[in-house]
């Protein structure tokens, strides 16, 4: 039944200009969601013309430009509720969607919990770099607490959202983490995150070059990264470290980190990462660990499956219209209570 | 008993019923409604209920009433004061009191007229009758609740359920009088109440025993009857202004082929076009509830742009949270319908109450140069139509399309003779299949509308973007060049203002040159018809000119405006119709009558108004 549907990056890059700074990780992911189109169009046998693409305010929403797919660049925060629209309309389109912290999570809060609410078959990119970029450095909802921007010169007084909680709590269905620099890995986020049905959020930790730079690297930087990052699998053993000896173990009610051969600690005390678990209390433990107490989790944290407002809303059309017998306009104006005057 | 009785024919009545929001009184007035539909009668209805659910029983802030207007005749407005008032407790008759006509009667529920009733309806003496000043009035006291438990006592019904019959009493009584047939609301209550027999069964005895008493007493010696109207032969129903806009919507979008999409967020008056079009997933309309007024009109966008005939509701406030999201439609051209239902603002104001005070917001309310279409519904069947010619605007010239009602016509309904599809205009959307450039240009347009091509996401070969962003006018790539955004500015005005040519010209009712050229729009056409044509039958130069067109308005406008002595500009607002037609035509002087109170026009109050200034 699947058409063969072969493209190269080449085919998802518009002719535009690239506008974003030199060194912004958005170029980065930029180049992983150009490899990741062809392979969800071979995977899942979707043609070109089907990939749209919504995006809202900000530097990350200048995504759409530079894609040669259809797309939507909306106004501020309002990526979700527009993609939103699309996918209703339109079952058929694989749904896009490319946001940051401020727009996703402060201005758009309101429709990202919603859509992640409602699990409607649309793919967020969130991308996380903690300020806001195009507006030339003031905090965001992301930002750590006591963060010095131009806007908190004596630094933030406001608790930062965690993105993955956020998600785990409006009821999401899929959550995954990726970095950046991390282009195969956010790839395969990516296509792990087309190939769910629902909601899916990757949050991609991004580097502001210019007005957040290095916020954050004492997890990224190349020396410390498999010390203090853990990529997750499912049905894999929770290990990290340049060696794998290193390993989440649940000790009562919390996560804690244990070493191979340390301890007593063996292979069986190590977690198995289970993504499809409905249940959301692990996921949330994971999506909240922070260095440095924990690694922070990368890859599919969670993904699990929920039936999707789109499909309701297509069955519930065709099982009203198996048993009505308003067919038309013209039906439907003579139905009910009428009168002849003769 | 009966033999006694006189009845005398005469054209037109005017009925409130009036009560606690709890009493039923909308569902009394609705059912009276249909009796004299069926029977061939022209009517107007006004329901005018609180904002509150349930407000304070018993006091004057609870009170719900409903007004219906039916003759031997087509009646454009649900009457300014009424013949018989029916109140259910004394804080309904201290509500309704200053509407009421010259010895009209007065059915009054004498069981709530205890000292709890008079002292809760603010009533400083025991006396309401005389603190209101009643006198030359033929007033009914009926013991109304006790006569309800008296005809129910053999039911083993609870008290609550019997005391929530009363409403048909006051019903059966209303029959009696205009010598109306019970058998439509026997029907109704047998189908309502399928799954409950025995409460139906109650409530058709005390429809009867409200007839039968008022057969009975002496107190309504005179019944009337009210011939059927000499209305159009054919098949009708009835109808109000949200129910027909939401069905507007559903024509225009099965004639153009596109699907119907529906985001928007619960708002009074404008929620029943949401729950019209929920219903109507047989004709496979997609609604859409948002989660706020925002994401009613962006997910809208999204529909828009992705292919279907998408249209958002809302009111008032509701519209100024729309107003960024209207730009990016304008911005990006596509079509869009947003149906605003005004009513009493500004903020929340009189939530319930009906205004036309959002036609400024609805002309200029966005940021920078940001022309789209501003139409409206002057009658609650004509929404329909209205709504189908948004539609076809919307999709055929690609822009965004205001279609303001408000809350007298959203909620007020009429007989309707039922049209057929057949009868509408075709809509055909620009929709592009294919294109000969090397990348498809979203921003070519028709050579005659200015439109740009609907490209539906899914199209091969048309990928393109669209967005907030200003776009060269050739490629459609982003563009901050100051002559192009120019050229854009002078593009977007010029789609806007070539709907002129494709609208009717504006009619006049009446002579097309005189002494007194009455402007309208929107709502108010019922009553300001009834004025003018009762001034021109008492022989004064009076015509009518109502405009539906706001923006472009119909181009000969001007050509009529100039054939008058005088105009007068008649709104509910302070002058923004007045205003806008200054900026358009400066060379005419316009006299003004307004009104904010939350309440139509009386016919009386605008005759009275038009004479004065015919007399200056």
């Amino acid at each position: 039944m699947s058409e063969q549907c072969i493209y190269t990056p080449q085919d998802f890059k518009s002719d535009q200009e690239v506008k974003w700074c030199p060194g912004c990780g958005d170029h980065a992911i930029l180049n992983s969601v150009q490899r990741a189109m062809p392979e969800v169009a071979k995977e899942l046998g979707y043609k070109h013309e089907r990939f749209t693409i919504i995006s809202g305010i900000g530097c990350s929403s200048r995504f759409p430009y530079y894609m040669q797919t259809f797309g939507f660049h909306g106004i501020h925060g309002r990526a979700a509720a527009i993609a939103t629209g699309v996918k209703v309309a339109n079952p058929n389109l694989t749904v896009w969607e490319t946001s940051g912290d401020g727009d996703s999570l402060a201005i758009g809060g309101n429709h990202f919990i919603h859509a992640v609410r409602r699990n409607i078959d649309i793919n967020v990119i969130l991308f996380n770099n903690e300020i806001y970029g195009l507006t030339k450095g003031q905090y965001s909802p992301t930002s750590k607490l006591g963060k010095v921007t131009k806007t908190s010169p004596y630094g933030t007084i406001e608790h930062p959202f965690t993105p993955g909680e956020l998600v785990l709590g409006a009821r999401g269905t899929f959550f995954a983490r990726s970095l950046d620099m991390e282009i195969e890995l956010t790839k395969n986020c990516l296509v792990a995150a087309a190939k769910h049905d629902g909601t899916s959020v990757v949050e991609v930790m991004q580097n502001c070059v210019i007005w957040n730079d290095k916020t954050h690297a004492e997890f990224t930087d190349k020396e410390v990264r498999e010390d203090r990052t853990i990529v997750l699998e499912h049905g894999k053993p929770m290990l990290f470290g340049k060696n794998k000896t290193k390993g989440l173990i649940l000790s009562g009610l919390k996560l804690v980190v244990g070493e191979i051969g340390v301890g007593g600690v063996t292979m069986k005390d190590i977690l198995v990462h289970d993504a499809h678990e409905p249940n959301p209390g692990i996921h949330m433990m994971l999506v909240n660990m922070k260095y440095p107490d924990y690694p922070v989790a990368l890859g599919v944290i969670r993904d699990v499956e929920d039936h999707t407002y789109d499909d309701e809303v297509r069955d519930q059309v065709l099982s009203v219209q198996a048993k009505t017998n308003i067919r038309n306009m013209d039906d439907l104006l003579n139905s009910g209570d009428t009168w002849e005057i003769e | 008993m009966e033999q006694n009785k006189i009845v005398t024919e005469t054209d037109e009545v005017v009925i409130r019923f009036s009560g606690d929001s709890g009493d039923g009184m909308q569902m009394t007035g609705t059912l009276f409604t249909d009796t004299s539909a069926l029977f061939g009668n022209g009517i107007s209805t006004f329901p005018d209920y609180p904002a509150e659910i349930r407000a304070p029983q018993g006091t004057v802030s609870g009170v719900s009433g409903f007004q219906v207007h039916f003759g031997s005749k087509k009646i454009y407005t649900p009457g300014d004061y009424c013949d018989v008032l029916i109140v259910m407790n004394p804080a309904a008759l201290k509500a309704n009191a200053r509407w009421l006509k010259k010895g009209a009667t007065i059915i009054c529920d004498a069981d709530t007229f205890n000292e709890k009733g008079i002292q809760k309806a603010g009533f400083k003496t025991d006396d309401p009758v005389s603190e209101l000043n009643l006198v030359d009035y033929n007033i009914v006291f009926a013991p109304i609740t006790t006569m309800t438990k008296e005809a129910l006592k053999d039911k083993n019904m609870d008290v609550k359920s019997v005391v929530k019959c009363k409403n048909m009493f006051a019903l059966g009584i209303c029959y009696y009088i205009y010598d109306m047939s019970m058998e439509h609301t026997f029907k109704f209550l047998n189908n309502k109440f399928k799954k409950k027999p025995e409460i139906a069964e109650a409530n058709i005895l005390v429809v009867k025993a409200g007839y039968n008493y008022a057969a009975n007493t002496h107190q309504f010696a005179n019944r009337y009857k009210i011939k059927a109207a000499p209305l159009a032969k054919g098949k009708y129903r009835s109808i109000n202004g949200n129910q027909a806009a939401a069905w507007g919507f559903i024509a225009a979008s099965e004639k153009s082929g596109r699907p119907l999409f529906c985001g928007s967020y619960p708002i009074t008056p404008a929620t029943a076009i949401l729950e019209e079009l929920a219903k109507r997933k047989d004709l496979g309309v997609k609604t859409l509830q948002a989660e706020d007024e925002i994401a009613g009109i962006c997910t809208s966008i999204g529909a828009a742009y992705a292919g279907n005939f998408a249209v958002t509701t809302t009111s008032g406030p509701g519209l100024s949270l729309k107003s960024e999201a209207l730009g990016l439609a304008v911005m990006a051209e596509l079509p869009l319908v947003l149906v605003d239902v005004q009513r009493g603002g500004p903020s929340t104001g009189l939530p319930t109450k009906t205004e036309q005070s959002d036609l400024n917001q609805a002309l200029y309310g966005r940021n920078g140069e940001c022309p789209l279409v501003v139409m409206a519904a002057s009658t609650p069947s004509n929404c329909f139509d209205y709504a189908f010619m948004a539609g076809k605007i919307a999709m055929e010239h690609m822009t965004p399309v205001i279609l303001l009602s408000d809350g007298f016509i959203a909620n007020g309904s009429e007989p309707w003779k039922i049209p057929a599809m057949k009868d509408y205009p075709e809509i055909v959307p620009p929709i592009i299949t294919e294109t000969s450039d090397p990348v498809f240009y979203p921003y070519r347009r028709d050579e005659k509308r200015l439109n740009r091509y609907w490209a539906l996401p899914g199209t091969k070969g048309l990928e393109h973007r669209v967005g907030g962003l200003e776009k060269d006018a050739v490629k459609g790539n982003v563009s901050h060049d100051p002559a192009n955004h120019q050229v854009m500015v002078n593009i977007r005005a010029e789609k806007v203002a070539r709907v002129a040519d494709f609208i009717p010209e504006q009619e006049v009712i009446g002579d097309q040159s005189g002494d007194l050229l009455v402007v309208g729009w929107g709502g108010t056409f019922g009553h300001l018809l009834s004025a003018v044509e009762e001034l021109r039958a008492e022989g004064k130069s009076v015509s009518l000119c109502h405009v539906n067109y706001i923006n472009p308005l119909p181009k000969n406008i001007g050509q009529i405006l100039a054939n008058y002595k005088k105009i007068v500009v008649c709104e509910l607002n302070m002058g923004q119709f007045a205003n806008y037609l200054k900026q358009n035509f400066q060379q005419f002087h316009y006299h003004q009558i307004n009104k904010t109170e939350g309440l139509p026009f009386t016919v009386v109050e605008l005759k009275e108004k038009m004479l004065n200034i015919l007399s200056e």
